[in-house]
């Protein structure tokens, strides 16, 4: 059965070229903060993980680049990978190094830095990047975020390409730091309705088991046997 | 030979959406974006499974 491709499914150019125009003019990075104020904003009015699961460009590429090129080994992503502490943890890294860059642009603002024209892979190499700076007219702490920015951006697409190859083409979605938020935000979200419904697939629970028996829930189901 | 059913292991799923996207009889949906959920439909073909990026799908065998 084949799907017809909806517009949405072409994402991944628009990811690409985010990267690309990088190379150009850093002032491009600005445009990727819609990376991350859509599906913050989708998951706190929407309620839902619609970003990830549909219009994620990144996630199409990777997808793109492991499947269709044969460019991912497609083996288990390793246990601890997976493993809440570690997508918690990646998440609070990330924030904290995404802290640390609005803090260096607010050196440069305040003028107690002056702009420095790198972008840090990986959080620790200084790439020199100076030739896709033009921004002579824009005041340096505005050159000085897309930098940060644009490091940010370039750091996790690395990491997602390095899982790529090793594991599943999307292996990235595991430990994405804003999957994980999104996630997080929606399982706030819907705590409480939770936590009255035992069972979200029947409004009583008569342990048909329809819900899964893996479900997070407090009801024992019983198979017919049991 | 014994129906076989995909199950997610709800508790450690990312709900990415990729074996949304990839379930030949559309038949999984993320539910509430906290996780992926298997519906009537599924016939346990493994495709889920094999894409799977948090190895959280497991294809078994269930009682008719």
């Amino acid at each position: 059965m084949t799907k017809t491709k909806k517009w949405y499914d072409y994402m991944w150019i628009i990811s690409a070229t985010y990267l690309i125009l990088g190379f150009f003019n850093i002032l491009f990075a600005w445009i990727g903060l819609l990376c991350f104020f859509i599906p913050l904003l989708l998951a706190i009015f929407g309620g839902d993980k619609i970003y990830c699961n549909r219009f994620c460009g990144r996630g199409q590429l990777f997808d793109l680049l492991g499947n269709k090129l044969h460019l991912s080994r497609k083996k288990n992503i390793p246990k601890f990978l997976r493993s809440k502490w570690f997508r918690y943890g990646f998440l609070t890294f990330f924030m904290l190094m995404f802290c640390n860059m609005l803090f260096t642009t607010y050196l440069v603002f305040t003028g107690t830095n002056s702009l420095k024209e790198v972008v840090t892979l990986l959080w620790t190499l200084r790439l020199p990047w100076h030739w896709a700076n033009h921004s002579t007219t824009v005041t340096p702490w505005v050159a000085q975020f897309a930098f940060g920015f644009y490091s940010v951006m370039l750091t996790s697409t690395v990491l997602g390409l390095i899982t790529m190859l090793l594991f599943q083409p999307r292996s990235w979605c595991v430990y994405c730091p804003m999957g994980t938020m999104t996630q997080l935000i929606c399982k706030a979200k819907y705590a409480k309705e939770e936590a009255q419904h035992t069972c979200h697939v029947c409004t009583t629970c008569n342990s048909c088991n329809s819900c899964g028996n893996q479900r997070n829930c407090e009801v024992t189901y019983q198979t017919e046997e049991g | 030979m014994a129906k076989r059913k995909a199950v997610v292991l709800q508790n450690e799923c990312v709900a990415c959406g990729t074996c949304v996207k990839t379930c030949p009889l559309q038949t999984i949906s993320i539910y509430k974006g906290m996780f992926a959920e298997i519906g009537s439909k599924c016939v346990g073909c493994g495709k889920c499974a094999s894409v799977c990026p948090a190895s959280v799908i497991m294809i078994e065998e269930v009682q008719a």
